[in-house]
């Protein structure tokens, strides 16, 4: 871990983590900064993990418009992302990510 | 002649009377009353008389006791601080509607018809199927085929015979789910869809009634309570505004689940039921021990106005989500709450009962169709039917046979020779440059892959479990030009076909 780094916790539930080769859990070092140099925050999370940790193909299934795709609660330690912001909310090191597909299966 | 034949018709009508009367006297000790009239399917000889019933009938209140053998029944929980008399008179008081009678609902109406609920109504349209057993442990091997409705409530009046049961033996839609749900105090969502799961949430807002939500897929679960209080707490919307895209929804015929995972989901609704059930009994109306002179206040009269008083904005809410094979299995995480700009239940809400009952919300739509188009439509000569395609292989024509489910269906059953190349992979396929680039995320050249035959002679087949994936593949390949000039064909009716007309001993599941 550098200073030009944020050490996170990823979490992945309820199917996600088929998309990630079947890995609930990633520690993952987010660049500190986009490429703007403005504070890395959770989209720039997400599309990190597009690129650098997904590994089925349909991205789609994770990232839509930017952000995280409808159907997806991302949980940032442990509360709901728009309680904090949402995908502008700034990472903070150790920070825990939970990305957890919706279910509808009964 | 016609003195006789009417005196042994007058003997055949006593003969039946008796037997009416029968019947009578065991449905007051707690019986089957019938939906609306949609009923196709006989259960048990057991099940008598059918009541034309769509909404439960108001209790009288006062008539509310409870006789000697349900202290006996429900004494256990009845000496918990949280039940007590009163508590119990509210359960029994107490009109709960559970929708779906599958692997949520089947657990959940046991523990709520255990617990002594005075009117239990569920509403399903399915019958019972073999792969249900696993989970849904209400039904039996003996009523495979029959309406899940029936099947559930006769279990449940073998568990607890004193409730009044409802069969709504229907599927629930925008148009009568209003009428349905208007007669219960608390609904329980046992669906299995995205789109039935906005259309109950929908009309619990509109009718003001809880609603206590679960889902589960795979080693996974969720379980949330919506509307609580009635007008306060958050609604489905308000937690999923925007509907899940129709690819990614999966059902638990297509993604798997295990049994006591969404087993425990169920359970936990109905904790959560009684909770929300008991939080309605009077329990001021408790005798106080004698050592409470008058005039000392009792703790509970003393706690309540406080909590009335407690300001709305400080109101949590919680999701609880299960992950059977996670290092933390559960966790419950705090929601954002009652959205302001909600279309079911803000000051800006477009969604009303008129709109319900007409038909004027397309549930369906809104969840983005019934996934017509989640797969490629393909000409006839990229098609063929199982029965053709085992004349090729009885021919020694079969080509190079792909099947393209996932290697932990594979190693269940395959069809011999056929290789495993899961989706998954295919996906991955580089598309062909002149193709037009919207996928532009695809990254340099990769070489042909080494499952794909050198030479165009070989045709390519490519088959799945029930026929959609292989379309999915067929169209992928194409799109990739690495197999120009192969035929390359998709098994119709995949598997599942397979299994139906050419070869029965191949497993279906």
């Amino acid at each position: 871990m550098s200073a030009d780094t944020i050490p996170l916790k990823i979490e992945l539930a309820g199917g996600l983590e088929l998309l990630f080769d079947n890995e609930k859990k990633l520690n993952v070092d987010l660049p500190a900064k986009m490429e703007d140099g403005a504070a890395a925050n959770i989209n720039y999370l997400v599309e990190y993990l597009c690129v650098h940790c997904m590994k089925d193909p349909r991205r789609e299934m994770f990232q839509l418009n930017g952000t995280v795709r409808a159907g997806i609660l991302v949980l940032i330690n442990d509360a709901d992302w728009e309680l904090e912001g949402e995908g502008e909310y700034e990472l903070q090191p150790k920070d825990t990510i939970l990305f957890v597909s919706t279910l509808h299966g009964g | 002649m016609e003195k006789f034949s009417l005196g042994s018709e007058n003997l055949d009508l006593r003969i039946r009377i008796a037997e009416l009367e029968k019947e009578l006297a065991e449905y007051r000790n707690g019986a089957i009353a019938n939906g609306n009239g949609h009923t196709t399917h006989e259960v048990d000889e057991e099940e008598e008389e059918e009541e034309e019933v769509r909404t439960p009938p108001d209790h009288d209140d006062k008539a509310i006791r409870l006789d000697l053998d349900e202290f006996r029944r429900y004494g256990r929980q009845m000496i918990m601080t949280e039940v007590g008399l009163d508590g119990q008179l509210q359960l029994k008081r107490s009109k709960v509607l559970l929708i779906g009678a599958g692997g949520l609902g089947c657990p959940a109406a046991a523990y709520l018809a255990g617990a002594g609920i005075g009117t239990i109504g569920i509403v399903d349209h399915d019958l019972v199927e073999p792969s249900n057993l696993h989970r849904q442990i209400m039904h039996t091997v003996d009523r495979v085929g029959h309406p899940k409705v029936k099947s559930i409530i006769s279990s449940l009046k073998r568990i607890n015979p004193n409730p009044r049961y409802i069969a709504h033996y229907y599927a629930l839609t925008p148009e009568n789910s209003i009428e349905t749900l208007e007669g219960y105090d608390l609904v329980l969502d046992c669906t299995d869809s995205p789109q039935t799961r906005y259309m109950i949430s929908d009309a619990c807002v509109l009718l003001g009634k809880p609603l206590v939500s679960a889902s589960a897929l795979r080693s996974d679960g969720q379980l949330v309570v919506l509307n609580n209080p009635p007008g306060e707490g958050p609604c489905y919307r308000c937690v999923f505004p925007r509907p899940p895209p129709p690819e990614s929804v999966l059902s638990c015929g297509e993604g798997g689940v295990l049994g006591p995972v969404v087993g425990a989901m169920g359970v936990l609704m109905s904790t959560e039921a009684l909770k929300v059930l008991l939080s309605k009994a009077d329990k001021k109306k408790r005798r106080k021990p004698a050592h409470l002179s008058p005039d000392i206040r009792p703790v509970d009269a003393k706690d309540s106005p406080k909590k009335e008083e407690a300001p709305e904005q400080q109101r949590k809410f919680y999701m609880t989500i299960y992950s059977a094979f996670s290092d933390i299995p559960f966790r419950t995480i705090r929601m954002f709450g009652k959205r302001k700009t909600c279309q079911a239940c803000s000051s800006a809400a477009t969604i009303t009962k008129e709109s319900m009952k007409n038909g004027s919300l397309d549930y369906v739509a809104f969840c983005g169709g019934k996934g017509s188009g989640k797969y490629p439509p393909l000409t006839k000569d990229e098609v063929i039917s199982v029965e053709e395609y085992n004349k090729l292989r009885e021919n020694k024509e079969g080509g190079l046979l792909i099947d393209v489910r996932d290697d932990v269906q594979f190693g269940m059953c395959a069809l011999e020779e056929s290789i495993n190349v899961p989706i998954t992979t295919i996906l991955t396929l580089p598309l062909a440059p002149e193709k037009d680039g919207t996928d532009g995320e695809d990254k340099a050249p990769v070489p042909i892959p080494s499952w794909l035959p050198r030479d165009t002679s070989t045709p390519i087949y490519f088959i799945c479990r029930l026929g959609n994936d292989s379309r999915i593949a067929v169209q992928r390949l194409k799109r990739s030009g690495l197999a120009k000039g192969s035929v390359i064909k998709d098994i119709k009716g995949g598997l599942w076909e397979w299994s139906r007309k050419v070869d029965k001993e191949f497993p279906l599941y």
